[in-house]
């Protein structure tokens, strides 16, 4: 693959994987009931531990450290030889599991589309929708000084 | 000193058992669980989420339960809990400047690009005690309206963009990021380590430290230049993968005040900049924040160290409220050694003074 192959690869993957991230489990477990997972071991046993979430001084400064967070990592390889990760926010490491399940389907020639349109897709349209959701409510909070004035004299 | 008792492990046991019946409470009434902590005393959530230095928000809210709302002895036992699980490593630098804005406002310039956005705030609220809220009381939905897809440059950038204020002290890539979990303080601390000293701090004692500044205390002028809350997306290095994967999305407050200037023969005057960064809708926190972290600049900026707010070694050796609880309340614990010592000598102490007044009452009764 050359380098452009691997890095829109990779930007797939770095894709997915924020979706997933974004995602309840339950729900992806939903969504990936309706695919017939490949043959796979995991390569790394779904662990919890934690990551130093950094900040930066003045926001676009240099680097310092804000304070931790729980994450859950795995890893998953296929049959087939795909070695998908899983890393996300918080304990929950069947989640993990499944991201890294994920990623390494979405490494896969056969199994990419599918898991596009029946599990990354519909997450990522629940996720916009979530946002789109939130963004309106914060909108209607907005001080517009000119309709204040509107409608005078 | 003191030492251990043996011989109190019944009371002990009885005690928690005690502790675990009170905590429950009137056991007619509904057991909180933790989604209604995290749901419904978020705030609380976040305080134990900050200080507590670590982002869970449902460890936080069991912390909070198995403290009975007590949030100093809840912050205890989520910087213990953080003890039991390993470090994978620190993620990237988080970009507040994309954050998914919940809130947004600035006391400096009303026309800001993207906008004054109120959010969910207490602010303008009549502080009236609301007795609807007492029981059964369902909110209205949120009222929506069209989001623009417009930016939200943060205000120090704009400010920025003309030199009127100093930039962000830029990253060296040399320097080791500052962590005080890892290595004990030393002073002086560089500011990486301050912020996250002030970033684990006691909410109430940056917070009078803070007021303490604005009156006159180390005065440093400050305005509210700009206070938001939102989701900022996480990114971690993951060494196997072998790129940056995305871990989600964690709710953070960001407080920028601009402060009155510097300036020298050489350089122009300009604003100077103090930082407050918080876990969670952490708004009194990041703007008293600020307000140290500013005066905490005094021996960089070359302003006379007259206050406490201005003395790093004061601020940040009393700013952790763990240790201090700890060296306040183990003020509890059986003493009896010391004390016996201290009585002891008391007790010679006042038989000398008895015995040199014996010969002048001698002397009166003659």
């Amino acid at each position: 693959m050359g380098l452009t192959g691997r890095n829109s690869r990779e930007a797939q993957r770095k894709a997915a994987m924020a979706v997933l991230a974004h995602s309840e489990a339950g729900d992806i477990a939903g969504h990936l009931a309706a695919i017939a997972v490949p043959a796979h071991e995991n390569l790394r046993e779904p662990e919890n531990g934690l990551v130093m979430v950094r900040g930066r001084v003045g926001g676009d400064g240099a680097p310092f450290n804000l304070g931790e967070a729980t994450v859950s990592r795995a890893a998953v390889r296929l049959a087939t030889g795909e070695v998908g990760f899983g890393y996300v926010l918080g304990r929950d490491r069947q989640k993990a599991q499944m991201i890294a399940l994920c990623d390494a389907m979405v490494q896969t020639t056969e199994l990419s589309g599918e898991v596009e349109t029946k599990v990354i897709g519909p997450l990522r349209a629940a996720m916009i929708a979530d946002r789109n959701r939130k963004a309106a409510e914060t909108a209607a909070t907005r001080v517009d000084f000119y309709t204040m004035v509107r409608g005078e004299g | 000193m003191y030492v251990a008792v043996k011989g109190g492990e019944r009371a002990i046991e009885n005690a928690h058992r005690l502790l675990a019946h009170e905590r429950r409470g009137d056991r007619d009434v509904p057991e909180l669980s933790l989604a209604q902590i995290a749901e419904q005393l978020s705030l609380g959530v976040d305080r134990v989420m900050t200080e507590g230095s670590l982002y869970d928000r449902e460890l936080a809210a069991l912390a909070i339960k198995q403290a009975r709302g007590d949030l100093i002895e809840a912050i205890f036992l989520v910087r213990a809990f953080r003890a039991t699980l390993p470090r994978f490593g620190a993620t990237e630098p988080v970009n507040t400047g994309e954050m998914q804005v919940r809130r947004r406002i600035s006391s400096t310039f009303k026309d800001i690009p993207g906008g004054q956005i109120l959010g969910p705030t207490f602010d303008y609220t009549h502080r009236l005690l609301d007795p609807q809220l007492a029981d059964g009381f369902v909110p209205e939905q949120p009222e929506t309206s069209e989001a623009r897809q417009a930016a939200t440059p943060r205000v120090t950038d704009i400010l920025g963009r003309d030199g009127l204020i100093e930039p962000s002290p830029a990253a060296d890539a040399d320097a080791p990021v500052g962590d005080l979990t890892r290595e004990p303080l030393s002073f002086p601390a560089d500011r990486d380590l301050r912020l996250q000293n002030l970033a684990r701090a006691d909410e109430g004692f940056l917070l009078a430290l803070g007021y303490s500044s604005q009156r006159g205390y180390g005065r440093n002028h400050p305005f509210a230049g700009e206070i938001r809350f939102g989701e900022v997306e996480v990114e971690f290095f993951a060494e196997d993968a072998g790129f940056a994967v995305a871990l989600g999305s964690i709710e953070l407050t960001e407080c920028q005040m601009v402060n009155q200037f510097k300036g020298s023969a050489t350089e122009a005057p300009c604003f100077t900049r103090g930082y407050g960064l918080a876990f969670g809708q952490s708004e009194r926190k990041t703007m008293s924040m600020a307000l140290v972290d500013r005066s905490l600049r005094a021996r960089e900026l070359g302003e006379e160290v007259i206050a406490p707010a201005q003395d790093e070694e004061f601020v940040m050796s009393h700013s952790d409220n763990v240790q201090a609880t700890g060296f306040v309340e183990h003020l509890k614990l059986p003493h009896y050694v010391d004390f016996q010592s201290e009585l002891g000598l008391l007790r010679k102490l006042r038989k000398e003074f008895a015995e040199a007044k014996a010969p002048d009452m001698q002397e009166a009764a003659e």
